[in-house]
């Protein structure tokens, strides 16, 4: 072997230097770092104070209880919460059906047809739709219909914000299903409808469920679409041995809206609770949506 | 049989009934001519392979006889296939059924996302199959040499398995049903030099109870298990990349004794 040194090539230096772009590599680690800090501020102070604020009042009353009046103490949120899981299954009950058909039609009977175009248009179109406006749509529709304001109309308010992104992820989701696999149920003798039920469906069923889950969980927070069509009862929706159905229903969102406005210190306590208890659920759905989304094989 | 075209006169023994005569005029995608004037009977339990450069229109051709192509778009067909007797491409004559007679295995292995048994139950649930499923599904992994493997995680995913086990495990779920005829699609691409022999002695295995149409791209693979050889090449004096039927015959032949210049050049490695 020969020595290197003694064939004269020049040795380079490989100690760590802090200059030049080494430097430059520093400072740009160092920026984005407190970047991803300062992103994450507001999501922590936000949880921060909804557990120490919210998490005071939580107790198994408030699930229990109807809200409080004036200078009443004590009361709690439950009406508005059993509002918000009937107007949330509303919405489920329509929007998943209708939308995972209509994905099925977008993914494999027509992606290229001028139909499927509009209605993917329409879909994304609808993703960016100020809630409010489904509000105004759900109220034209049904409560003027109806001549009411109704746990049905702020379910189909919040159906109107569930269907995009229903369509659009499960749309994804079935074209994430490998061609080959397709081809092999084809192969078998598959007829196409077959093909969707027995093969797609199945293979893309946890991401489809992921995409609905996250829908629900959006739903369940929205405010402004209900102002519009189910505004608030002091009542449970089953109350006085009768379903309430075509009244006025509470739900968690619009408590929180109406009384964090309150000069009352109980009520400011409630909507704290009440914020906490919506933030969990939220949080409750998108944990169970991981677990579903993950592929059973 | 007197089926045979002029094309390869004698030089399939004829003494062989042919399950599959297929002539096949033209296959055009769209504007496409992809294969052009090809005679290709295909002989009870018998591996007919497939050979020819990449582009030649072999696995065109294989996809067309179990109306696999009827899903591209654009596809043509012009000839017939006639299977036992009965034009495949013949008026009235529904696709999903013939794929149930003429199973397939593709090139890339291709469980579904269920468990083994599900895979290999799936055809024949598929069917209404009345008798029991778990004897059929334990016969199918015997066949297709899997089931000692599997046997005790029949529960487990079919992706779970390894490549050459997917690809043995396509074959189980293909042959559950018992087709008539088996094409197999380059089956061996996708696998390692010792999953590619178990999945080749599988195939003399198999030809035992069916017939094999078997395209490939290795001509190694061709002589070790066809019995007949279809050496199909492209024409593109037309400006288009059309494929034919160059010859037909006994593997034997057309490997030690080619009848066209054609082949004997593509068999001694002087195109591809």
């Amino acid at each position: 072997m020969t020595d290197l040194t003694a064939a004269k090539v020049a040795l380079p230096s490989l100690q760590r230097t802090f200059e030049g772009r080494a430097l430059r590599s520093l400072v740009l680690t160092t920026l984005v770092w407190l970047f991803a800090v300062l992103a994450s501020v507001p999501l922590f102070s936000v949880l921060y104070m909804l557990i120490t604020r919210g998490g005071a009042r939580l107790n198994l009353e408030v699930f229990t209880e109807l809200p409080p009046t004036g200078f009443e103490t004590g009361g709690g949120f439950g009406n508005a919460l059993a509002g918000t899981f009937v107007m949330v299954g509303i919405a489920a009950a329509i929007a998943v059906p209708v939308g995972i058909m209509a994905a099925i039609f977008l993914a494999e009977l027509g992606p290229t047809s001028k139909l499927a175009n509009a209605a993917r248009f329409a879909a994304k179109m609808l993703t960016g739709l100020p809630s409010i406006l489904a509000g105004v749509f759900a109220y034209a529709l049904v409560v003027v219909t109806t001549g009411t304001y109704s746990a049905p109309a702020g379910g189909v308010a919040l159906a109107v914000l569930m269907l995009p992104i229903v369509v659009l992820t499960a749309e994804e989701s079935m074209r994430m299903v490998p061609k080959i696999m397709k081809d092999a149920a084809y192969g078998m003798g598959c007829t196409r409808s077959q093909v969707i039920w027995k093969i797609i469906l199945p293979t893309g069923m946890p991401a489809i469920l992921t995409g609905v889950m996250l829908a629900v969980a959006r739903a369940a927070g929205e405010t402004a679409p209900l102002l519009f069509t189910a505004l608030f009862s002091n009542y449970w929706i089953y109350h006085q041995g009768e379903l309430a159905a075509m009244n006025p229903t509470a739900s968690l969102a619009v408590l929180i809206y109406n009384f964090s406005g309150m000069p009352f210190d109980n009520q400011l306590e409630l909507a704290w609770a009440a914020s906490l208890v919506l933030v969990m659920i939220v949080l409750v759905v998108n944990v169970v949506s991981r677990i579903f989304g993950k592929p059973k094989f | 049989m007197n089926a045979l075209s002029a094309q390869q006169p004698a030089s399939v023994d004829t003494q062989t009934p042919v399950v599959m005569d297929c002539k096949l005029d033209k296959i055009f995608y769209g504007n496409f001519m992809a294969v052009r004037d090809s005679h290709v009977p295909i002989e009870k339990n018998k591996i007919t392979g497939f050979i020819g450069p990449s582009g030649c229109g072999k696995s065109t051709v294989l996809r067309s006889l179990n109306r696999m192509n009827d899903l591209v778009p654009g596809f043509r067909f012009e000839g017939h296939v006639h299977f036992l007797g009965q034009d495949v491409y013949g008026k009235g004559v529904d696709p999903v059924v013939v794929r149930r007679y003429i199973g397939m295995v593709f090139q890339q292995p291709n469980p579904f996302s269920m468990s083994i048994y599900d895979n290999v139950a799936f055809g024949l649930r598929l069917n209404r199959y009345k008798g029991d499923i778990g004897d059929r599904v334990k016969h199918a992994l015997q066949g297709a040499a899997l089931w000692d493997e599997v046997k005790d995680k029949l529960k487990v995913s079919g992706l779970s398995l390894s490549g050459g086990q997917q690809q043995r495990l396509c074959i189980a779920r293909a042959i559950a049903t018992e087709p008539e005829v088996l094409l197999l699609d380059e089956p061996c691409s996708a696998l390692d030099p010792i999953a590619t022999r178990r999945v080749e002695e599988l195939m003399v295995e198999l030809k035992k109870d069916y017939t094999i149409a078997l395209v490939t791209h290795n001509m190694q693979q061709a002589i070790r298990v066809a019995d007949n050889t279809a050496f199909f090449s492209v024409d593109i004096s037309q400006g288009t990349r059309t494929g034919y039927l160059v010859e037909m015959g006994p593997t034997a032949q057309i490997f030690d004794n080619p009848r066209e210049q054609m082949t004997s050049d593509y068999i001694s490695g002087k195109f591809s």
